[in-house]
């Protein structure tokens, strides 16, 4: 019993790394701008579609560079066109935009690029390993390009980590992270502040779509996926990075252990045609912490000023 | 020259509150009433009704509940679609259940079920605001589409999932052409978007705006928000439970729960994006404008003779929603109505703007 126990929580964290991935580009923005962006899964989509099109005509790194071109004109396109216009409006306002956006960018993506699902082949090995067979029956399951999305995902955190810290633009975007008017006064100019956080989202929706589309195919449930992204962010909290990871590990593993353990018991007392508790799961948690911890486990404390 | 309200006084309190005080206006929509009762079941033919009419009316309906929390309270929210599965799934199980129901009965138990509901979603809006909100109302989203799914007594052990509905009956007269349908629909609309009007200019109204505006102030000068934030949740679920029922009932007849999919959230929040926050007017024209437009969309490739898939009509559709949406919220965040509110202000001067 504890050995697929432990498979699930195993493969579950794995996915939780991909939820992190998503929701990482959502904190970037929001602490950067104050812009809840919506959009993000879109641009998860966007970006998948464009490296798996792409890599039809070229090889695959070359493939990958135009996206992240693309990728960053998108982002100028956008504060250029929406959020260039919407400056001064209330949080709310900025957030039904990122919807429009985000419908916009669905509907150009599948377009432009078609909209079966298409196939991403970065040359990750497919055959599932395993491991510990010496302490478990058969050993526990692991998909490899799981294994390797984690540490990608590891990788970009630290780098990200490094560029706010240490690099002259982290500690601008710090800066207007923490107040707009101050940093602004002391010559930071936020338009570019803002282009390089979507430039910078935008790459780290291509590197999570890039993992989704080897793990699903890019497909236009890839949007839909992202908006799992939501619960994540509200459990680790708005604008805290370690958050969303912490967030991301929970709540994939969360929603998977609930499937297995949870779902029968729900699905004996119910009588229910099936389970599928993973499409709601994580919503109801990020649903109970709204009621009893608004800030999400890392968030700063939301304190109303009149 | 004819839109002027020189020489009409408010000689009472009761004209001054009225809830047209322009003659012109009231005379307008007595019109219009008129006309959608009479005129237009001597000319509208069946596509008319099923594609156009009633489609429009029902989603007026749902849209005006979704105004009231989103327009006039400033609670976001994206469980639209659940709600309205409430309550097209609890006048299906209270159709089936007691059969011999008024079907107008049927269809306000709907909303009532949708209403508790929502009031228990909208619970965490006392704490919460916002796009916080959103998650929380996303939840409900996803927990009632799957609860409709999954569990098996809602949809009465139907082995396919999906449910549908029997002969529907009023007084005897058996609801089953698509004008009878849209004239039952359309007195429902009148009577629910009158409430509607005559709420939101009421002292429960002016607490949900001051709300909106600034939650803080508002409960300084003594506005209790447990109050007014449920009053809010509680009305617009009901309104959005009755779209859903009659939605189930009298536009599909036999529905699954996809039908009531995040799309339909999004969709009902479009039409109150453009059609206009805080207003009962702009849920009309905006529930108009998004029906209308993927029906001319579908026409057009045949009238200019290029030939488009309906997959790339969907996706250009998708594309046009969503630049809409960003034009109307920078260029008029106040949608249709306010448009519809300028004309009128131009209208008011004409033909000697000066």
């Amino acid at each position: 019993m504890l050995g697929p126990i432990l498979e699930t929580l195993i493969g579950g964290l794995l996915t939780g790394v991909l939820y992190s991935l998503v929701a990482l580009g959502f904190v970037l923005i929001f602490k950067a701008s104050g812009v809840f962006n919506f959009a993000q899964g879109a641009m998860v989509l966007f970006a998948a579609l464009s490296v798996a099109r792409l890599s039809e005509f070229m090889p695959v790194p070359f493939a990958i560079a135009l996206a992240v071109l693309i990728m960053i004109v998108l982002a100028y396109a956008i504060e250029f066109l929406v959020l260039r216009h919407l400056i001064n409006q209330e949080g709310i306002i900025l957030f039904m935009a990122t919807l429009g956006v985000a419908y916009f960018l669905d509907g150009f993506g599948q377009t432009v690029w078609g909209s079966d699902i298409y196939k991403i082949d970065l040359g990750m090995p497919k055959n599932p390993i395993f491991i510990l067979e010496s302490v478990f029956p058969g050993g526990l399951l692991i998909d490899p390009s799981e294994l390797i999305a984690a540490v990608i995902c590891a990788v970009m955190v630290a780098t990200l980590a490094i560029f706010f810290q240490v690099t002259r633009v982290g500690r601008a975007l710090r800066a207007v992270a923490d107040d707009h008017q101050a940093a602004q006064s002391v010559g930071i100019p936020l338009d570019h502040i803002w282009l390089m956080v979507w430039a910078v989202a935008g790459i780290v929706a291509l590197v999570a779509g890039m993992m989704w589309g080897v793990k699903l195919g890019v497909q236009f449930s890839l949007s839909l996926v992202a908006l799992k992204a939501l619960p994540v962010l509200i459990l680790g909290g708005f604008t805290s990075i370690p958050g969303a990871i912490v967030g991301g590990l929970i709540i994939g593993a969360g929603e998977k252990l609930a499937e297995v353990v949870l779902g029968p018991l729900l699905i004996k007392a119910f009588d229910l045609a099936g389970g599928g508790i993973e499409n709601w799961f994580a919503y109801v948690l990020a649903l109970l912490f709204l009621l009893f911890r608004p800030q999400g486990l890392f968030g700063e404390k939301i304190i109303e000023r009149v | 020259m004819f839109y002027r309200e020189a020489g009409q006084f408010k000689t009472s309190y009761a004209t001054d509150m009225a809830i047209f005080p322009i003659a012109q206006d009231r005379w307008f929509v007595l019109l219009a009433v008129v006309f959608a009762f009479i005129g237009v079941p001597l000319f509208a033919g069946q596509y008319l009704y099923t594609e156009v009419l009633i489609p429009v009316l029902i989603l007026s309906i749902a849209a005006i509940g979704l105004n009231i929390l989103t327009g006039y309270c400033g609670q976001l929210s994206l469980g639209t679609g659940g709600f309205m599965a409430v309550g097209a799934y609890a006048a299906y199980n209270l159709a089936l259940r007691v059969p011999e129901t008024n079907i107008v009965l049927v269809f306000l138990f709907g909303g009532v079920m949708a209403m508790l509901v929502g009031m228990l979603f909208g619970l965490p809006s006392l704490r919460i605001k916002g796009f916080y909100l959103a998650v929380a109302t996303l939840a409900a989203q996803f927990f009632l589409e799957w609860a409709f799914a999954r569990v098996k007594w809602f949809t009465n052990y139907a082995p396919s999932g999906s449910v549908a509905v029997g002969r529907i009956e009023l007084f005897g007269m058996p609801i089953d052409t698509p004008d009878r349908k849209y004239l039952l629909v359309l007195a429902l609309t009148v009577v629910l978007a009158l409430a509607a009007k005559n709420l939101v200019r009421g002292r429960i109204g002016r607490m949900w705006m001051a709300m909106r505006d600034m939650d803080i102030a508002a409960e300084i000068i003594g506005i209790r928000p447990l109050y007014a934030k449920l009053s809010a949740f509680a009305v617009s679920s009901f309104y959005i439970g009755v779209a859903g029922a009659l939605w189930g009932f009298l536009r599909l007849g036999s529905w699954e729960p996809l039908a009531f999919d995040i799309n339909r959230s999004f969709q009902v929040l479009f039409m109150v994006i453009i059609g206009g926050l805080g207003s009962i007017l702009g849920s009309f024209l905006g529930a108009a404008f998004i029906v209308l437009v993927p029906i001319f969309l579908n026409q057009l490739p045949y009238w200019i003779g290029i030939p488009l898939s309906t997959a790339t009509i969907s996706h250009i559709e998708f594309m046009l929603f969503g630049a809409m949406i960003v034009f109307f919220l920078i260029v008029e965040p106040n949608g249709l109505a306010r448009l519809w509110a300028t004309a009128k202000e131009k209208l008011r001067l004409w033909p000697f703007p000066y």
